[in-house]
């Protein structure tokens, strides 16, 4: 690691003037990819920022059919919670027991890692991105690889998601590092159907094409008939975007089979 | 900077570098070199120790996200004339060649067998074990010693 | 008799108290006063003329002690890494190996060749430093693709078409007749994939000079640290024996990997004397992704000519084999003589040709990893084997026993060097298939295939050879060092027993097994034996650890100190029980006259040795502690058989081992939970070949699969529990009638698992690693490639 002047700050406001102060901040949530990154030299922030050490960015609530995450809850507080079972699914199935133990939810969705599995709930469960500034659409949120809607110095303070009829996340995950090669979240909410796709793309999307088909039939069979445009997914040593798409047509019909 | 934390049991102030790993406080710092360190990445699961209760990978913990904290090391969970139940099991089924992997892995399985209510079957604690790597067992022996351990508790 | 500590006893390990409460000791444990830190400056590139090194920043950036390169090393005439295998082609020259400087000078030839050294008063010093050396690379571009290396740019410039050697075994006419008169012949096309061997404690090296003695101490993570104090001394030329001590203490596992000696510990101890003061260095993951030697890596058509019965009439095989950048210390010999000797596998096969041509590559380089050329010559061989069943439409069982080489067959002569001792391998099919319970396969599919599943079975009767033998014998075929094993039986005055092996434990659990022998044969008692080993300042000149010998080579050793010790303690009995030494017995502890009460302990005489009150000084010198060397007059022939049984998700091409049994004979085991613990180790890696694993270059030689984040690892959920059974047949020539346990697991499950998955898709070939896209793409091609009939369908 590079040197840095590490803090730990108690509000969110501190928070916010030490990143404004610093030459070249970073927030440190749970860490599990910052900090693999910093020792390997692959970052070299001039201060890291701890928000671990603030309180009221944990716990899972819910209220009137929204179940509201804390920034900083870590992945093993969600995978306990009850509100929604296809979340708490995905969040089991996060990385490794200690990686549960220690990242967020928070950290996840600001690093917006391509592979991650929690941004496959968010544009699939009408999430709302709440942050010091602002409150971001689910939708809206995840604009590239490794991009998102936030600003410099904005910190999420929770997710909302809302509680659906029925949902399933399926997770093909790979088999190296256990990100996910595709992950998908079905949710069913009343006659809306939503698709989310991570690890297909440059960042989670909803598959608009296999929702509307799944709109009109809502049955495994149903994604059979709707062509997976692989074009853009990505491809690696361990899944060619063929593959990708194949995987993507695979989970969606087991998370509708879990469902229906 | 300064900082302090419970290390088995024992209240330990150190004075660590701003950039500094939980495993650099326990194994440089506090001589505590039964925590090893096996990847770069955080995959292998030699470093597990447990902080506040939780079984965490020590070399992505920053020493100062560890001030004020508690943490069990496998030094501090038992000794050779008083085992704690899942070294004796790891012992007792052979769940161990070169060692290297072990302290790691006894600590994440504490903490498996701990939260698992008693329930684990085979599937459960080997899906538990994901995040520790072994390359000498085959995990076979592993997986005994961990329901074994969980039988006797 | 202590039967409960004693041989055949499954007795807990000595070694797990310190391992289990952390209190192991592995090099990177250890510290020495004042100690710098050695970080390697590795090439970016795949290939590269260096055209100049600027250290000057580097050596100006704050906290480093010194800067080196290359031409410092050579200013000091530190010599080459060597090759301690001298290996012949067909038309009898010697192959050829490139200089190997341990720091690159003029030239990097894979990703990760170290270029210089930085050493820092702390080790985030030496990395700022490494970032500050600055070279002038011309790159060049690297030969990656092992099938096309003979006609790529030639790396070397003393190695023409970069082959190291094209080396052929067997009788070519004898072979070529068998072909022309065969009813069938089956063809396999096999990439036996790259493995990286992974062990979990990284390398590590502590380097110590002791200015006034003139004395080196290099603490490292070595499988064998006299032959790493031997190539130090004679061939790099750091310092005399004498004046070098390698200590190999707890070592985390090494597969092959740590028996190498490498550039980095080389360093560390040259520079230790340079800067006069203790130097640390421990490897990085991502170093040894790119840095330790490599395994496997063959391209190979094989075929294999069959009579109308199905019995096998000759088999031809030619492989490309993958060597790297530079030819590592054992790395000739891998696919060589312990490859092509083993192609007859366990059958009657009497006419083989093998031909092996060596290359190198812009890749690290690879040698010996668990198993080392067994597990390539058991893929090429039970693919064939497997391949002709399903062709000839012949079970893969019947196929196999109608071909097995017969109990009453032994001593037998293959046509392909080797001369086995010993076996019954029907005895382990027919154990492994009541195992399986191969009768009830049938259902099993249908029922797999109701459910959408596809399921597959597959055999490997695998051979190995083990604790590479005789010394003369190796070394009038190239080998460069003895194959002998020292062992020391030292008694101690009140009876308790220190045992110095020259086998290193790195998992094995020698302080075990090494202590039941001589509980077993010396009755002392199993708790006050005690085993030393991995430090050249301790034992005489030995050859360490690697080749599943260590028990039964170095075991031998201790068996015949063991033997010295008795015969000795013999006539120290006699003379204080005024008897005569022959009449003198000894069972259980204790020395007996024939047929009288006459009795006195071990315990007794030992004291007696060591205290010459009643004792015959005018005959015998006082003391009870002797030693051995022990060079065995053959190999060993560890075999068994391998069932796997898998389901395979067509949708998504992942493949779930359902079922897995090896019954392997070892001869007599010493302790069975360690054996089964082995096998289960071995099991994991050669599923990992199969389904998991797979070490991937672009094509620049960049390492793609650098990490664990793309080196996929076996981890607990991708295995099941196996099950494990031994039958036996002594070995005939050492005298604890043991053959050696650490490799069969890895050389006979990956044809196994990858024949069951072919049968599973009913395919002809799938290739390593069965990696899910690899599956699926193969599932969704199905075609009616011909399934064997099988027992019970």
């Amino acid at each position: 690691m590079y040197q840095f002047n590490y803090h730990r700050p108690s509000t969110l406001d501190e928070a916010r003037s030490l990143m404004a102060g610093a030459e070249d901040g970073v927030y440190l949530s749970g860490g599990m990819t910052l900090i693999p990154t910093l020792k390997q030299r692959l970052a070299s922030p001039s201060d890291v920022i701890d928000l671990g050490a603030i309180p009221g960015l944990t716990g899972v609530t819910v209220n009137d059919g929204t179940v509201s995450v804390g920034g900083m809850t870590r992945h093993s507080e969600v995978a306990a919670s009850e509100a929604i079972p296809a979340l708490a699914d995905l969040a089991s199935r996060i990385g490794d027991a200690h990686v549960r133990n220690r990242g967020t939810i928070g950290g996840s969705i600001a690093n917006s890692d391509p592979a991650a599995d929690y941004p496959a709930a968010v544009v699939a469960l009408g999430a709302t991105v709440h942050t010091t500034n602002r409150s971001i659409a689910g939708s809206d949120y995840f604009t590239g690889l490794f991009e998102t809607a936030l600003h410099d110095g904005e910190i999420v303070t929770s997710v909302d998601f809302c509680v659906p009829d029925a949902a399933a996340y399926e997770k093909f995950p790979n088999p190296a590092s256990r990100y996910a090669v595709v992950g998908v979240m079905v949710a069913r909410c009343g006659d809306c159907i939503c698709v989310g796709v991570t690890g297909a793309g440059a960042c989670a999307f909803r598959a608009t094409a296999l929702e509307e088909a799944l709109a009109a039939d809502f049955s495994p069979g149903a994604v059979d008939g709707v062509g997976i445009d692989h074009s853009e997914y990505n491809s690696d040593i361990h899944a060619s975007a063929e593959f990708r798409g194949h995987l993507v047509g695979v989970l969606t019909k087991r998370a509708v089979a879990t469902i229906a | 900077m300064e900082i302090t934390l419970t290390v088995n049991g024992a209240a330990k102030t150190v004075d660590v570098a701003d950039n500094a790993l939980l495993v650099d406080v326990l194994r440089e710092s506090l001589g505590l070199t039964g925590t090893h360190v096996g990847c770069d990445t955080s995959q292998c699961g030699a470093c597990v120790v447990h902080m506040n209760g939780d079984a965490v990978k020590s070399c992505t913990v920053l020493a100062g996200q560890a001030n004020g904290a508690d943490v069990t090391t496998i030094e501090g969970i038992g000794n050779p004339d008083d085992l704690h139940p899942m070294q004796e099991a790891f012992r007792d089924n052979h769940a161990l060649q070169c060692g290297f992997c072990t302290p790691g892995m006894i600590m994440s399985a504490i903490d498996l067998v701990q939260k698992g209510g008693g329930a684990l079957d085979e599937a459960a604690v080997r899906d538990g074990l994901e995040g520790n790597l072994c390359r000498c067992t085959g995990y076979h022996n592993i997986v005994k010693a961990v329901l074994a351990a969980q039988s006797s508790t | 008799m202590a039967s409960e500590t004693g041989i055949g006893a499954s007795v807990k390990r000595k070694e797990d108290a310190r391992f289990i409460t952390g209190a192991g000791n592995y090099t990177d444990d250890i510290n020495a006063a004042g100690q710098t830190y050695m970080v390697f400056v590795r090439s970016p590139y795949a290939r590269a003329k260096i055209n100049g090194i600027d250290t000057a920043d580097a050596a100006a950036t704050d906290g480093v002690v010194a800067v080196f390169t290359g031409a410092d090393l050579a200013a000091d005439e530190i010599g080459d890494l060597p090759c301690g295998w001298m290996v012949k082609s067909k038309d009898g020259s010697d192959m050829v190996a490139p200089p190997h400087p341990p720091i690159a000078t003029h030239a990097v030839n894979y990703v990760g060749e170290p270029y210089a050294v930085v050493i820092g008063e702390t080790l985030e010093a030496a990395r700022n430093g490494a970032e500050a050396v600055d070279a002038d690379f011309e790159e060049l571009p690297a030969v990656v693709d092992l099938s096309t290396a003979a006609s790529a740019d030639q790396i070397h410039e003393s190695v023409p078409n970069n082959q190291a050697y094209d080396w052929e075994l067997g009788d070519k006419a004898a072979t070529d007749a068998a072909f022309d008169s065969a009813h069938h012949v089956a063809t396999v096309d096999i990439v036996n994939n790259r493995l990286i061997p992974n062990a979990i404690e990284p390398r590590a090296a502590l380097g110590e000079y002791d200015a006034a003695a003139g004395t080196y101490t290099l603490h490292t993570t070595s499988q064998n640290p006299h032959l790493e104090r031997l190539v130090l001394a004679a061939f790099v030329n750091v310092a005399p024996e004498a004046r070098l001590r390698v200590i190999s203490p707890d070592v985390g596992g090494g597969f092959g990997s740590k028996i190498f000696v490498y550039a980095e510990e080389t360093a560390v101890i040259w520079a230790a004397g340079k800067v006069r003061r203790p130097v640390k260095w421990r490897a990085e993951r991502s170093e040894s992704f790119l840095a330790d030697c490599h395994g496997r890596d063959h391209v190979t058509t094989a075929q294999l000519a069959l009579g109308e019965d199905g019995r096998f009439l000759g088999l031809r095989v030619k492989t490309k084999a993958n060597m790297g950048a530079y030819l590592s210390t054992f790395a000739s010999s891998v696919p060589t003589y312990l490859y092509g000797t083993l192609m007859a596998g366990q059958y009657t096969t009497p006419a083989i040709y093998v031909e092996v041509q060596s290359l190198y590559t812009n890749t690290a380089p690879v040698d010996a990893y668990r198993g080392a050329g067994r597990p390539e010559a058991t893929y090429v061989v039970e693919r064939c084997v497997e391949t002709a069943a399903r062709e000839m439409g012949i079970d893969p069982a019947e196929i196999r026993r109608r071909n097995f080489i017969q109990p009453g067959d032994f001593p037998y002569d293959t046509p392909v060097a080797l001369t086995y001792d010993t076996g019954d391998y029907e005895a382990s099919l027919d154990k492994a298939l009541e195992h399986i319970d191969y009768g009830g396969f049938g259902a099993r599919r249908a029922a797999s295939e109701s459910a959408g599943k596809k399921r597959g079975i597959g055999f490997s009767c695998y051979i190995e050879a083990c604790g590479l033998a005789p010394s003369q014998v190796a070394i009038s075929l190239g080998a460069g060092v003895g194959l002998f094993e020292v062992g020391e039986v030292r008694v101690d005055v009140t009876g308790s027993v220190t045992v110095v092996t020259g086998s290193h434990s790195h998992g094995q659990s020698h302080e075990t097994t090494f202590a039941q022998i001589i509980s077993d044969k010396l009755g002392v008692p199993f708790e006050n034996v005690t085993v030393l080993h991995g430090d050249t300042g301790r034992s005489d000149y030995a050859l360490g650890t690697y080749g599943s010998r260590s028990l039964a080579v170095g075991g031998s050793a201790i068996i015949k100190a063991t033997d010295k010790i008795i015969a000795k303690g013999k006539k120290i009995a006699a003379h204080m029980l005024e008897a005569e030494e022959d009449q003198m017995e000894f069972a259980d502890g204790t020395f007996t006259v024939a047929d009288s009460n006459q009795s006195i302990t071990f315990g007794e005489v030992a004291f007696s040795a060591y205290v010459p009150q009643n004792f015959p000084l005018e005959d015998l010198e006082p003391g009870l502690s002797e030693k051995a060397f022990y060079d065995p007059p053959n190999f060993t022939y560890p075999a068994g058989a391998h069932i796997c049984e898998v389901e395979v998700d067509p949708d998504t091409g992942v493949v779930d081992i359902v079922d897995f049994v090896a019954v392997d004979d070892f001869g007599h085991v010493v302790n069975p939970m360690i054996v089964e613990g082995q096998v289960h180790g071995g099991l994991a890696q050669g599923i990992g070949q199969a389904l998991l694993e797979h070490g991937v270059y672009d094509d620049a030689g960049q390492l793609v699969s650098g990490s664990y984040m793309d080196y996929t690892m076996p981890r607990a959920d991708d295995l099941p529990s196996f099950t494990v059974d031994t039958t036996v047949t002594p070995c005939t020539h050492n005298p604890l009638g043991v053959k050696g346990c650490g490799e069969a697991g890895a050389i006979g499950s990956t044809a196994a698992v990858m024949n069951a998955v072919t049968d599973a898709l009913g395919v002809a070939s799938v290739s390593m690693p069965a990696t899910p896209e690899t599956v699926w793409r193969a599932a969704s091609a199905c075609g009616e490639a011909p399934k064997a009939p099988k027992e019970g369908e």
